[in-house]
């Protein structure tokens, strides 16, 4: 019993880590219909950042977490404003060739700065560790992540629904002419948005140093992890994403603990049958458009 | 059908070499080596530690032996055995190495091993770890290790040592499936049990779920091998799920604590027992000397793959002053079988038999030294063979 409640939290960590990872690409891909494939770039650069900050600078964990938001937006709205505005309305496969291009680039840099070989960021000791809740194992690192992206969940959520820059966000991605002509500015907003989503990758690629490990290939090798968030979840707004990470890093987990011989295969087929049912993911808008 | 396209291509391919062939050969007295290496990719720290042992031997014992000038000539091949193996021919074909050697993963050592065949060159193995390697080609010699060597050793070494229950946790892929069936081979003859076995996917994101599994089952201790840089992973995530606490050891082929890393783990890896070849502390004056110099040079730490690369390029040199710089790959594959030599690990040999290394085995665990984490050496196994091949 205590096994199966362990086994929930590890899964909701997991999947709560899945989505600050991949919400950002849900933005872009969803909202402003552009495939960023170089997503996990960004993450992997905040994850770097953070370790600089903390490993060779000696900055505090929770300082630096912060930075690893603030560098990857940076270098998200730096790119944006350089790069990616002239592909936006270009055919998806030039993005898709684009974006593919800039994620090698980014392991070649990374690998050449940092080196090949995976590192970790020196925990403080309050976050090392399990304790026991009534018998279920609690992993200190993971009831972190829960809490800080439970929070930035609700507050996603509220910025989009509640306040003035989501209704815009909202208005743009619905039907850019008709927004512009209303005085919004659309690629201010939509830079804006990128940049956050950018940060999010940088925060969850900190986050996810100890749980997934942090190596030049960070990008390439969960970039199928973020796709299928996106793809399951639909990406018309930010509660499919979110519920599709959980369902996935839940069934991830219960996979590899019941059925260890079938573990890697869960994921995948959970996809498989969840597009089956609803081609256009679990919450995606049908056929619009 | 595959193979006549290959030998036609190999009959250009030498066609080509006649042609170049009549150029003016100023390489009478140079001695080449083809280094073929993964310098990119996830391989990479492997390839460059080879190379750095490379460096600094050469630094130290000069670039001349027997009267000949050895010149390197390094291709990447990022582990890739498509790569490896026109790096191989280019080698051979264009530059005209005398010798080939490297090869980070076994496919790689495998792939190049119809050319070193045909070419008649010796191919020097020093970081693959199958045991098949050695078969592939009468011109293979190898100065690595094998996954037998450390894998049996540790599970001999575990029943004698009071350990009965193991769950095993292994990358599922031939090194990982390699180091699980010596072991429990070795552990079950001994009286052992193995009460969990799980194999983990290569790309493996999260260990989380394996290890509750680990703990939920209760073993005495947990066999692992994992590839080089996810061991900081497993470790991590071992202590925090407190598995440490429950008094679960871990024990493994020396792989998962690789000096390379081991100093990223943190604290939860103390305690570690694992069976290798070579440890960075380990006691002889030679080794401390190869350590400072190899420090002093780069600035790190050497591993086992260092080492390997470092006694490979030794044996090359051996066998060129054994046959007094005579370049014909037949006689310098002869002159290195049965090479005896003090390396920074300990006295090793190559079998002249298999052409294989028999090294010492030697039983470490993971203590902090001067604040920095090392695998001490506490017990040997001595002059251990490929046991991979012995059994045929």
């Amino acid at each position: 019993m205590t096994s199966i409640l362990t086994n929930l939290f590890d899964g909701v960590a997991y999947g709560m880590l899945l989505f600050v990872l991949a919400c950002g690409l849900a933005v872009t891909l969803g909202l402003m219909n552009f495939v960023n494939l170089a997503h996990g770039a960004f993450a992997m650069a905040g994850g770097y950042v953070c370790m600089v900050l903390v490993n060779r600078m000696g900055w505090p964990f929770f300082a630096a977490l912060p930075l690893a938001f603030v560098s990857a937006a940076a270098i998200g709205i730096a790119l944006e404003r350089t790069l990616y505005r002239h592909l936006y309305t270009r055919s998806h496969l030039d993005q898709v060739l684009f974006t593919i291009g800039l994620t090698f680039m980014s392991v070649a840099a990374v690998d050449y700065i940092q080196g090949s070989s995976r590192v970790f960021i020196n925990l403080p000791d309050a976050l090392q560790g399990q304790f026991d809740l009534f018998g279920v194992g609690i992993g200190r690192y993971r009831l972190m992540i829960i809490v800080i992206c439970g929070l930035l969940t609700i507050g996603l959520q509220m910025v989009l629904a509640k306040t003035r820059f989501g209704s815009r966000l909202r208005a743009a991605v619905d039907d850019p002419r008709a927004a512009s002509g209303l005085g919004i500015n659309v690629p201010q907003v939509f830079a804006f948005t990128f940049a956050f989503g950018c940060g999010l990758a940088g925060l969850g690629g900190a986050l996810s140093a100890e749980i997934l490990g942090l190596d030049p290939y960070f990008p390439l090798k969960f970039m199928i992890y973020f796709l299928i968030v996106v793809t399951v979840g639909g990406s018309s707004s930010i509660t499919g994403p979110f519920l599709a990470s959980l369902l996935l890093g839940i069934g991830d987990v219960a996979g590899k603990y019941y059925v260890p011989k079938m573990g890697p295969f869960v994921i995948y087929t959970m996809m498989i049958v969840i597009l089956i049912w609803r081609p256009n993911g679990l919450f995606g808008r049908t056929a619009a458009r | 059908m595959f193979e006549r396209k290959q030998f036609s291509r190999a009959a250009a391919l030498a066609a080509i070499a006649g042609l170049a062939a009549v150029a003016p050969a100023k390489a009478e007295d140079t001695v080449k080596v083809g280094l073929i290496l993964p310098m990119t990719g996830g391989q990479a720290s492997t390839g460059k530690q080879i190379e750095n042992a490379i460096k600094l031997y050469m630094q130290q014992k000069g670039d001349t032996v027997a009267g000949k000038k050895i010149e390197i000539i390094l291709k990447d091949d990022a582990a890739i055995p498509d790569k490896t193996k026109t790096a191989a021919q280019e080698l051979i074909v264009n530059d005209k190495v005398n010798f080939i050697g490297g090869f980070g993963v076994t496919p790689a050592a495998l792939a190049a091993a119809p050319l070193a065949t045909q070419a008649k060159i010796p191919e020097v193995v020093m970081a693959a770890g199958t045991s098949i390697i050695t078969e592939r080609s009468p011109y293979i010699v190898r100065t690595s290790f094998t996954l037998a060597q450390s894998s049996t050793i540790i599970g001999d070494w575990a029943v004698k040592n009071g350990i009965k229950k193991v769950a095993t946790l292994t990358s599922d892929y031939a090194p990982g499936n390699d180091a699980l069936n010596f072991f429990k081979e070795h552990f079950t003859a001994g009286g052992g049990e193995v009460v969990e076995e799980v194999k983990t996917p290569l790309a493996n994101p999260d260990f989380a779920p394996f290890l509750q599994r680990m703990k939920d089952a209760k073993p005495d201790a947990i066999f692992v091998f994992v590839p080089a840089g996810q061991g900081g992973n497993f470790m991590k995530q071992y202590a925090e799920r407190g598995l440490d606490k429950a008094g679960i050891k871990v024990i493994g082929p020396g792989d998962v604590t690789d000096d390379d890393l081991l100093n990223n783990m943190g604290d939860a890896v103390l305690g570690t027992v694992t069976a290798h070849i070579y440890s960075a502390a380990h006691p002889s004056q030679m080794n401390k000397d190869f350590v400072a110099a190899y420090k002093k040079a780069f600035g790190t730490r050497p591993g086992f793959m260092a080492v390997s690369g470092y006694d490979g390029i030794h044996l090359i040199y051996e066998a060129l002053k054994k046959t007094n710089g005579d370049t014909d790959g037949t006689k310098l594959v002869e002159a290195m079988k049965g090479q005896k030599w003090e390396s920074p690990r300990g006295p090793i040999s190559i079998d002249p038999e298999t052409r294989d290394i028999v090294q010492n085995v030697y039983i470490r665990k993971v203590e902090k030294a001067d604040g920095e984490l090392y695998n001490v050496e506490f017990a040997t196994f001595e002059a251990v063979k490929d046991l991979g091949k012995t059994k045929k």
